[in-house]
């Protein structure tokens, strides 16, 4: 066959020469290659300090959002749940009643929403899936939790700051994130 | 009251010696330990330990107070005497060695002369020889000690290992003593500050030789088959636990700096700093001089002997065995019949 690349050498089966056998050339040759890369550039990121940037497509932790006037956008309509191939998310569909309306956009709302991120493979199907666009995946990712409960995410964990009252909050979630 | 009329200040300035040298040598074997694994991550392009304290100088005290802190475990099948005796014996032996090496030339205060080393017995080298086959013991106890097959095996080894390569260690050294006609560590180095050369140019095949023979004696790669991890699961220390295989661990390096420190002294001048004259300044800076130019010439060959594990794979045994009977010892005769003939020939 012929070969693809130049990168093919037949293997040398002749017996060793003096020099060859004394190894000291071969090993002093090695200790330079070694000393070389006392030299060369570190691709350690010193991870507390230095944290390297996610790609533009990262998914990372849910966030449920809310509309500019600080309502939450989810209607529990249950198709994020559906779409979701890990069976992670639960929800509780309620209904809203007068004097809310500046708390839910519309007439339904997520009374319960849980992600378990134990089970989450953060395919981003979800978001998808979301007809409201309420659900989306953040450039975090979840953080170490000593229990198997800390890792289900509630509402509170999962909702942005509201755009109205804690304007400050929001700024500072969303540099984080940028 | 004669039995007490001797001279107090010998006594004292002794001890004094022998707690600077031993402390400074466990101090300087602590931060090796640092070293090796900082040279060991340059050399890997990786940044090494540097969490605790500013560069990680701390780790080497973290490490030792989480050895301290372990517990200590002695298997209910080891020999419990033996097994507290190994890694007594292998610290015992490699700080025992410290006891010739001549740290600087002398110096004097309050009145009185004082020689940077212990003891300046004329069987200086033999001494040293004698104790390095003790720390063998060591580790043969402790893997015998240890009632563990992969223990024992890897303690067979080392013993094995430690008489091949002594024999060629020895007759390397037997031709630089040709040429220097003693056996004390201090003429050996005064030798080398008043003449022109040191050691190192009178006999360049014989130092490679007992430098191969001293990795081999400090069980350092490519001759660690005593604690070959993938085959033996760390050797001889494999049933050790807390301070007891730190002992075994300081040992190894404590060794290192001793070897290091000998290797210096016979073949690199020991405190002797080239081209400079130490009779222009006073003579106690000098000593201090000397004693840096020995330190620097110490951290120098540890960090040839690291730089030399993070680069070669470890022998198999049949090699290793080949090296030291076929290979070093025929060239240790062979340099021993070219320093004879060149004494002889009177060159």
């Amino acid at each position: 066959m012929q070969p693809l690349t130049n990168k093919a050498q037949a293997v040398s089966r002749a017996p060793m020469t003096f020099w060859e056998r004394l190894y000291l050339i071969n090993i002093i040759k090695g200790m330079f290659i070694t000393f070389s890369h006392m030299f060369k550039k570190q691709p350690t990121t010193r991870y507390p300090e230095e944290k390297r940037a996610f790609s533009p497509v990262f998914r990372g932790l849910h966030v449920l959002n809310r509309d500019e006037e600080g309502r939450e956008r989810c209607t529990a309509c249950g198709l994020c749940a559906v779409a979701c191939p890990a069976e992670a998310i639960t929800m509780e569909a309620a209904e809203r009643e007068t004097g809310e309306e500046h708390l839910y956009r519309e007439e339904k709302y997520a009374a319960k929403y849980e992600i378990n991120m134990l089970r989450c493979i953060f395919c981003g199907l979800c978001e998808e899936a979301c007809p409201k666009d309420a659900i989306y995946l953040s450039e975090t990712f979840a953080p170490a939790n000593y229990t198997r409960k800390g890792f289900i995410y509630g509402k509170p964990d999962l909702l942005i700051p509201n755009p109205k009252t804690e304007a400050s909050d929001l700024a500072l979630a969303r540099g984080v994130e940028a | 009251m004669t039995i007490l009329a001797f001279d107090w200040g010998l006594v004292i300035e002794k001890l004094i010696l022998i707690a600077v040298v031993v402390f400074g040598s466990l101090g300087i074997a602590l931060y090796t330990t640092f070293g090796e694994r900082k040279v060991a991550a340059i050399l890997q392009d990786r940044p090494g330990p540097n969490r605790a304290g500013p560069f990680g100088l701390l780790q080497p005290l973290a490490d030792g107070i989480k050895l301290i802190m372990k517990e200590e475990i002695i298997p209910t099948a080891a020999n419990k005497w033996l097994f507290i005796l190994g890694p007594a014996l292998a610290m015992t032996a490699s700080l025992m060695t410290c006891a010739v090496i001549p740290w600087g030339s002398d110096i004097e205060l309050f009145g009185r002369k004082i020689a940077l080393q212990i003891a300046d017995i004329n069987i200086g080298i033999l001494y040293v020889f004698a104790v390095v086959s003790m720390g063998v013991y060591g580790i043969m106890i402790g893997g015998w000690a240890s009632n563990n097959k992969f223990s024992l095996m890897s303690s067979l080894r080392a013993a094995s290992q430690a008489i091949s390569y002594e024999l060629a260690m020895g007759l390397a050294l037997i031709a630089l003593l040709m040429t220097t006609e003693s056996l004390s560590l201090k003429t050996i180095v005064e030798q080398q500050v008043q003449g022109n050369w040191w050691n190192i140019v009178y006999q360049p095949l014989g130092f490679l030789l007992f430098f191969i023979a001293a990795l081999a004696e400090c069980n350092r790669t490519p001759f660690d088959l005593p604690e070959a991890e993938n085959e033996l699961n760390f050797g001889y220390h494999q049933e050790y636990s807390s301070m007891k295989l730190g002992f075994y661990l300081f040992a190894e390096y404590i060794n290192m700096i001793m070897s290091s420190a000998i290797m210096a002294s016979m073949y690199f001048g020991g405190y002797d700093l080239p081209f400079f004259d130490e009779s222009t300044v006073a003579p106690n800076i000098a000593a201090m001089i000397g004693v840096g130019t020995l330190l620097i010439k110490i951290v120098l060959f540890i960090f040839l002997f690291m730089w030399i594990r993070w680069t070669i794979p470890r022998f198999r045994y049949d090699q290793l065995m080949n090296l030291g009977w076929k290979t070093m010892i025929p060239l240790a005769l062979f340099n021993l019949l070219i320093t004879g003939a060149l004494i002889l020939a009177n060159l």
